[in-house]
This record gives structure tokens, sequence and C-alpha cells, in this order.
């Protein structure tokens, strides 16, 4: 039962891309719907009034789209019944299909992890499909035809959901390049822009290599097997050594596609050009498809984890976290800022997941069920609120034509219910109590405050320091959001679109964000329904549960024990009512104190124009001084002299050209290495035939000698 | 009964808050051979503008409008969490010392938002400048506070607290670098001498009064008691941890009365420390405050190495 709504999850995604194809064969689908009545003469006169409507020139487009939105939204119903049906029975159920190779037929496994992250793409795509018809509205079908969104967005959407059932190495890696593949095709689905070529080849590239060291992993695990299946890979008894090999190529693999730094490259790139429902799934929820594998890779296939590697992934994730936020804070174009953040918040679950890993490799299981229970919560969280802060940044774009944060303000006037919205999905990315984001950090800091079980000094240090990067992560997204939120939706408009912008009319496009905001919001306050569902996932996993199990109610969180942390975020939101009612009441009920309304006063300087606002340059402009070292800062100031002695400035220009470390350092020497090495190569290229000849006749030689 | 008392320890904090920003300001215009006005001078302020009619920028949203009740009711909400009076009150345990900073940072976030929703220069400079401290200032505090909850085992101030109580007076070389970091990061976030100074306008190296610029009336009434609450619960904070005895441990009418009597003592006391040294002190520049909050945070890393190194069980 659970797997047929999985199955049929799939199969709804794949048929909402196939769907799709049809945009431009209505003159087939007329043929054959005549050929169909010709056959069938009962009641084709009914049918045919019925259906005709539909395929009319005009609407039949429109509709189209609709149906593909609607399987797809289907599809993410069913995914997410499929995965609270396995989460709540907490049960495993195996499958095989008499697809793929002959000796090897595709293995299906849907267990609790599995069903979490398939709980998470449901809950995406069903917003993506509310949301994605007014959006793919806008493109121009001659240049960017629907038929090639809709089936690689369906393709996409189904090889995620394949990755998560796969069972044995074969089928994984093909559920992966479906998803790799298809999604490559979205980013460059506007390809005229030589820009998104440019990304779309580099997020290419970076998934092929990615998955290469994947194959590498399990290939390591198979050399110790009997077989590709995840059961046999699990029984494979593995040295240390080539576990830990095995565990940097996952990593390696995994990594590349979480975006973890400093193999992050690629999200920058491509999430700002691919259309923006598409960013939203991929960042929401392709990151989190990665991070499964590699749960699945080391606390699953590998079994027993090593402190060492939870270390890794420790340092690894607090330079993500920082990095990402750091540079995420200096974007200007705000889909490329989301994008950073992302490599912030997988970094945040990397630490956590690390903690977990440090725990479980030292004994406390328990502690370890808390850690993992952490970065799954926080996978689920940032799910969510990276998905509508996408979907917010795509109501913008749709509006005001840009992207570019320096362009814009003022919009919370022109778009109330959207500039709602996204500040609920800033409040709970830069974890505010009351939303989502606030309490899996609540958690990771639980975590990490449980350092004083171990027993290792190194470890005992290294975590609290950790947990402090964690801090200033969390108070520099804040920054980063103040100054997003405030730029975009605050102050004057900056640009001439800005003035004109107005709220969507669309109603599926807010409604997709609402149903996440939504979700935020009360997650923010029970956090107990999702968390007693991970509980699941890590009695599966891990083999225990939370240390306080008996704690676990929609009221309280108290994860270790009540003595030593709780947190009731029901009762934090009546008293934050309480106060803010109380004051309101007693300051609003004197009826002379009415708010007058006047011009801005600004120290009486006056004459403010938009001009003189703080951008977005100007804001991080601290920051930039404080953390110099962390970016390549290009900055020139230009002034344009004139008058007698050419002493008056006329005019000033100002440039800010902000670069990562990560392309000098680490991708532009690999890039001169490999031209290098193939110009040396190309020497014995002479072009001269004597010289092939003289080729063959070498080689020739040299096989006849090898046989003889 | 216990709801009761928590409720009336939070109204305490409320109204309380105002006296120990007249007292800190008397002990300081004293020092500096001023005449000082009356302890009670803020209350009357605050009386003042909340019976005067609010003027609104054209240019503000509703956010600009809604904040200062928001900043108000978080900050009132982390006076609820912190333990004033009694210890064991059910209200520290509904949250704990990580929603606390939370709470601020809720306050924080409103409080930048509404000096960008204007549009002018000052507002921007005043947000980003808080954002940029407070960020410096968070992980110093969060290190500072690590070190306690690490002693105590618990992130429950109650408990935190009640544990130093029972260990009696040790004197923990991580405690003292953990109270040096805090006092740094409370005069970093509470706008205090040498990173903010409280008494002027129009500098243009102001930072908490350069985003509520435009703010007037009732609004300006609630911004400026909600900050004299956050100075207020910082100085508890640093009073109650480090020194918590007096405070009350049983419910009885006695032992609350002397735990008032004894908070207000120690308040009073911190206030001349904070004179003092705001009197002594100059104003630094504002990219010197890095340097400072580096040095706090530094301070909090020491005293949980300490913690770890020389005093834990193992």
């Amino acid at each position: 039962m659970i797997l047929v709504l999985a199955y049929s999850a799939v199969l709804l995604s794949f048929f909402s891309g196939l769907l799709g194809l049809m945009m431009h064969q209505r003159q087939h689908v007329l043929e054959f719907s005549q050929y169909m009545f010709n056959k069938l003469p009962r009641r084709s006169e009914r049918c045919q009034s019925l259906i005709a409507p539909y395929l009319e020139e005009h609407r039949f487009p429109f509709l189209l789209r609709k149906a593909v939105f609607v399987l797809l939204g289907l599809s993410g119903v069913f995914a997410v019944l499929a995965g609270l049906s396995v989460l709540i029975g907490k049960t495993v159920v195996t499958d095989q299909l008499s697809l793929g190779l002959p000796w090897l037929p595709w293995h299906v496994r849907f267990d609790c992890l599995s069903g979490f992250f398939f709980l998470i793409i449901g809950i995406a795509v069903s917003s993506v499909s509310l949301y994605g018809p007014g959006y793919v509205n806008s493109y121009d079908e001659s240049q960017h035809p629907f038929a090639v969104l809709g089936l690689f967005t369906g393709l996409f959407v189904a090889g995620m959901m394949l990755v998560l059932l796969a069972d044995d190495a074969f089928f994984f890696m093909i559920a992966w390049e479906l998803m790799s593949v298809a999604s490559y095709f979205l980013v460059a689905f506007q390809h005229e822009n030589p820009a998104n070529r440019r990304a779309a080849f580099i997020y290419l590239l970076m998934a092929e290599v990615g998955a290469l060291a994947i194959i590498l992993g399990f290939g390591v695990l198979a050399g110790f097997s009997d077989g590709f299946t995840f059961d046999a890979l699990r029984k494979a008894n593995v040295s240390t050594t080539w576990a830990s090999i095995a565990f940097m190529w996952a990593l390696l693999g995994f990594g590349m596609k979480a975006g973890i730094f400093p193999v992050h490259v690629w999200l920058p790139e491509a999430h700002p050009v691919a259309p923006s429902h598409i960013s939203a799934l991929m960042s929401g929820v392709m990151l989190k498809v990665a991070l499964y594998g590699l749960i699945r890779f080391c606390f699953d296939l590998l079994g027993d984890v090593h402190w060492q590697w939870g270390v890794v992934l420790l340092i690894l994730g607090t330079v993500s976290a920082l990095g990402g936020i750091l540079y995420a804070m200096m974007q200007t174009n705000l889909k490329r800022l989301l994008a950073y953040s992302s490599v912030e918040n997988i970094g945040i679950i990397f630490m956590v997941l690390g903690l977990s890993m440090i725990f479980m490799a030292n004994g406390h299981p328990q502690l370890a069920a808390l850690g993992l229970l952490a970065a799954l919560f926080h996978a689920f969280n940032h799910a969510l609120f990276k998905n509508l802060l996408f979907l917010g940044a795509g109501i913008i774009h749709h509006q005001t034509h840009q992207l570019n944060i320096d362009m814009m303000g003022g919009l919370i006037k022109k778009m109330p219910k959207t500039s709602m919205l996204f500040l609920i999905g800033c409040m709970s990315i830069s974890s505010l109590p009351l939303f989502n984001g606030f309490v899996s950090e609540w958690l990771a800091f639980q975590t990490a405050l449980q350092v004083d079980v171990l027993d290792n000094g190194v470890l005992r240090s290294l975590i609290p320091v950790a947990a402090a990067a964690l801090a200033l992560t969390a108070a520099l997204a804040a920054a980063c959001f103040v100054k997003v939120f405030g730029l975009i939706f605050l102050g004057l408009p900056r640009s001439h679109h800005c003035e004109k912008a107005h709220e969507t009319q669309d109603k599926g496009m807010l409604a997709g964000s609402s149903l996440l905001a939504g979700l935020c919001f009360l997650f923010g306050i029970f956090p107990g329904l999702i968390i007693s569902l991970i509980n699941s996932v890590a009695g599966q996993l891990l083999g225990e549960t939370l240390p306080n199990d008996a704690a676990l109610g929609w009221l309280w969180l108290a994860p270790v024990s009540v003595s030593q942390a709780s947190y009731a975020p029901p009762l934090v939101l009546i008293g934050a009512l309480i106060a803010g009612c109380v004051s309101f009441w007693y300051l609003r009920r004197n009826p002379s104190t009415a708010i007058r309304t006047a011009e801005t006063w600004d120290c009486g300087f006056g004459g403010l124009t938009h001009r003189m606002q703080y951008s977005s340059s100007a804001f991080t402009m601290p920051f930039r001084r404080i953390f110099a070292k962390v970016w390549i800062i290009d900055e020139q100031i230009d002034k344009d002299m004139q008058g007698a002695m050419n002493q008056d400035v006329a005019a000033v220009h100002y440039q800010l050209r902000i670069q990562d470390h990560s392309w000098p350092r680490l991708y532009e020497p690999i890039a001169r290495g490999v031209n290098s090495t193939a110009k040396l190569v190309g020497r014995i290229q002479t072009g001269n035939i004597r010289v092939y000849l003289g080729y063959s006749f070498a080689t020739l030689l040299l096989l006849l000698w090898v046989i003889s | 009964m216990n709801w009761l008392i928590a409720i009336l320890q939070t109204i305490l904090f409320v109204v309380l808050a105002p006296l120990l920003a007249g007292w800190i300001k008397c002990c300081k215009c004293r020092l500096q051979n001023r005449k000082a006005p009356s302890v009670f001078q803020p209350y009357r302020d605050l009386f003042k503008l909340t019976h005067k009619q609010p003027v609104v920028s054209e240019q503000a949203s509703w956010l600009f409008i809604k904040a200062p009740y928001i900043i108000f009711s978080a900050t009132v909400l982390a006076a609820t969490v912190v333990p004033l009076i009694a210890v064991d009150l059910p209200t520290s345990a509904s949250a704990d010392v990580i929603v606390m900073v939370g709470f601020f940072a809720f306050a924080r976030f409103f409080l930048a938002l509404a000096g960008l929703d204007i549009g002018t220069a000052f507002g921007g400079m005043g947000s980003s400048r808080e954002m940029t401290i407070s960020s410096m200032a968070e992980p110093a505090m969060l290190m500072a506070i690590f070190t306690l909850t690490m002693t105590a085992s618990t992130t429950n101030l109650s408990f935190a607290i009640s544990h130093v109580l029972n260990e009696g007076l040790v004197l923990r070389p991580s405690f003292v670098f953990a109270l040096s970091a805090l006092v740094l990061v409370a005069i970093a976030e509470t706008g205090r001498i040498p990173v903010d100074n409280p008494a002027t306008h129009l500098e243009l190296t102001m930072i908490h009064e350069a985003m509520i610029l435009e703010y007037s009336g009732r609004h300006l009434a609630l911004i400026e008691w909600a900050s004299q609450l956050k100075l207020m619960l910082y100085g508890v904070l640093i009073a109650n941890i480090f020194f918590p005895w007096g405070i009350a441990e049983s419910f009885g009418i006695q032992a609350l009365g002397y735990g008032l009597l004894v908070i207000i003592g120690k308040l009073a006391l911190l206030a001349v420390f904070l004179a003092i040294a705001e009197t002594l002190v100059a104003k630094m520049r504002l990219f010197r405050v890095q340097e400072f909050l580096s040095f706090a945070y530094l301070l909090g890393l020491l005293g949980m190495l300490s913690h770890i190194i020389l005093e834990a069980a193992r």
C-alpha cells in the first residue's frame, strides 16, 4: 500500500512531464480524438461536445499547462502521503522491479529515512505546482517552449524520488543521473544568455564529477562485498582505511551536489539563471537529496562511523556556514544571495551531522540521535523557508522584472501580501523564535552543549568553538536578511519598475507561498509534530531514539531532560500576544493621540530622494571592512574633474566587484593544469603523416612483441 | 501561585527598568560635576511621550508603526526568562537562555527594519551598524553563557543559578573570564560608552539613536522603555548569574521581599560601576568596536577552555 503511494507519486510526476510534451501537438490530439470518436460512435456526440471546447486553439495551451501542474501537484500530495504513512507506521517496505540489468533488477526499499525525504519533496513539489502556472505564463512560447520546461520538471522530480527509493548502487546512480541531467536542462532553459549557458555547463561538469566520485565510493564498498545491492554493501566487511577512503569519495560526491565549501561554486551560478520555481526545487529539495545520499552512505551502508569523519564534517560544515553567509551578504542579485545562503544552511546541517557522528562513534547513540534529529529538522526547515524565499523572489522578479536588490525598495506598500510572506521567510531563515528555523538551531546548540560527555580533550574544546561559529552564522544571517528585506520592501523605490509594481494577480502564486509560510509558522510553534516523526527515522537508522522520549509533547520541547533544557513555543506565543495586546490596548485607548502623518523629519535636512538611502554595498560596508580577508574585493572610485584648475568634481563613479576566493585558488589552477596537460599530449599530434605511420608501426611492433 | 509570582516578577522588571536608567544618569551627573535630574525623570519622560500625538512619516509602512510593539513585547518576553527575585519560576522553563538571546535578536531584527523603513540615510546607517555590532556580540555572549551552562549542565537559567548557589562560594577561573566577556558584551549591546553614546543625537557615530530618529510619541516611549529594559536585563544577568546570593529560593513573602531588596542593591552597585566606567572612558571609533568585541569573544573562549581543561569532572 505504502509502495503504491510512492510509485504513484513517481509515475504522476513522470506523466506530468510527458503531458508537457503535448504542448505543440494540438493537431495530433485533435486527430486522435476524431479517430477515437469514429471508432466508438456510441456517446461520441456527448464526449465530443464535452472535449471539444478544451481543444480550442487559444484555450488548449493554457489548460495543458494547468494539467501538467495539477499532475505534478498530485505527485507531491502522494509523496507526502507515502512519506507520512511510512513514518507513522515505522515500517520498511522492499520490492524488486524487473527493470535494469538482467542479473541486477532494480531493488526498491522504502524506509523512514526515505519517507522523511519524500515528505520534504512532497511539500515542496505541491507548493511549486500551485505556484507554477502563474509563473510560466510570462514566458514567450516561441522562445521558451513550455514543453521543455514541463518535460524536464517532471523527469527531475521523478529522478529525485527514485534516488530515495533505490536500494542498489546501480539503480541509485541511474536515478541520480536522471535528476542531474534533467536539472541541467532546466538550468539551461533560457539558453539565449551566454551566462546561462556557462552556468549550466559548470553545473553539468560538477554534477558529473560528483557522480564519478559517488560511483568510486560505491565501488570501494562493492569491492568488499558480493553484489551491488545495498544489503550486500551493508554486510561488506570493510577495513577502517578503505571505509575512510569510501567516505571521502562519498563526501566529495554528495558534498558537490549539496554545495559544501569549496565545491559550492555551481550553486551561485546555476540558481539565479533557472526559473524561480525550479531554483526553489533545486535549492530546497535537490540539495536535500544529496544530503540523503550522504546520510544513507555513512550511517546506513558504512555502518560503523568514526569520530574523525565527524570532525571532517564539523570543520567543513563550519567553514561552509560562515563562508556561505558572508558571501551571501555581499551579493546584490537576490537569487544569487539565496543560493549562497543555501551553502550556509547546508553547512549548518553538515556541522550537526558531524556532531552526531562524533557522539555515535564515542558510544553515545542517544545524543547521536539528537544530532541527527537536529540535522534532519534543519534540512526540513531549510526546504520550507528557502522554497518560500525563492518563490517570493520569483514573484518579485515577475512583478518588477529585476533581481538586483539595489534597484528595489518600497515594495511593502505595493505588494503587501508578498511582503508578508517574504517577511515570514526572512524571519525563519534568521532563526528568530516562534519560527521553525529557530527550533532546529536551538536543537543544534543543545547537541553541541552535550560535549561534556566526551573524553577526548580536542573534541571537547573544538565543539564549543564550532557552536560559537554557529552563533556567529546565525547573527550574520539575521544581518543579511535584514538587508534583503529592508532594501527590497522598505524605504523609497529605487527604480521606475518598482514604483510601478503592483501585487501579483495570480492566486496560485500566493497560495503556493502561503502554504510554505504557514508551515514555517506551524512548525515553529508546534515542532513536536515533526520531531516525533524524525524520531522514528533515528530509531530505524541508529537503533536509538531521543534520550527523553516521554517529553515529546506538542507543548514542550525537552530533548535531553527537563532539567537540562526546555522550550515551549506555544507558551511563548501566548506570552508575546499578551504583552503585545496589553501595550497596544493601553497606548491606543486615548483617541486624542491618534497618529498624525507628516513629511519625513530626517533631522530637518529635508529634500530626501531615493538616491540618499543606504544601498546594499553601503549596508554591508562595516562587514566588508571587518572580514576583509574573506573576499577578493575590487573597489574603484573614479572622479571626473572639470573646471579651470581641474579641481571641481563633476561626477563620481563607484565600482565594486566581489569575488569568491575559490575560483582563483582552486578552480583556475585545475583548469590551467588540464590545459597544460592537454598541450603536452598535443605534442605527439604533429599533423605529419609520416610520424603517424611511424606510431602505427611502433604499435604494431610492440603488439607483436607482446604476443610472442 | 507560581505563575502569579512569575507574572509579578515580569511586571517588576518592566516597572523598575526606568528607575535603573534614572539612577545611572544620576550617578553619571554627580561624577561629572553636573546637577542631576531626579531619579524618576525617565518615568516622567515616558509619561509625557505616551500622552503625545505621534507623528509618523508619510513614507512609513505598517511595519514602522507595529515595530515598537513587537520590540517591546520581545524584550518583555526576554524578561520573563531571567530570574529577578526568585528562582524556579515556571516561565523560566518555557524558554531557556538560548531563547532569551533569540528574543533579543527578534527585537533587534524589527528595530533594524524600522530604521530602514522610512528611507533616510540615518536610518540605514543605524541599522547597518547595529546589525554589525550585534553579529559580533552575539557569539561572544553565547560563548560566555555556554561556559556557565556547561558548568551547570543546563541551559535553563533558573536551574543554572540554583546550581551556582548550591556550589557555594568557589572561585572559578572560567567564571571570571565569562563575567568579563559578558560585561563587555552588555556594554556593546545596550549601547553604552565606549561603543555607543546614549546621550547624543545627531552625531555621525550614533548607532541606536540613528535607527529611532523618526519615532515620536508612544512609539518612541515603547522603544526607549524596551532599551531600558534591556539594560536592566543585562544587569540582572550579570548580578544573578555570577553573584546569585540573596535570590529567593522559596516563595514566602519574606524571602521574596529580601530577594527584591538584594537585587535592587546589586543593580544600584553595578550602575555605579557603569557610571564610573562611562565617565572615565572615551567613546571609541566605530571600527575599533570589532576589536573590543573580539576581545570579549576571546575572553569567552578562554573561559570555556579553562572550564574544559581545569574544572571539568574528568
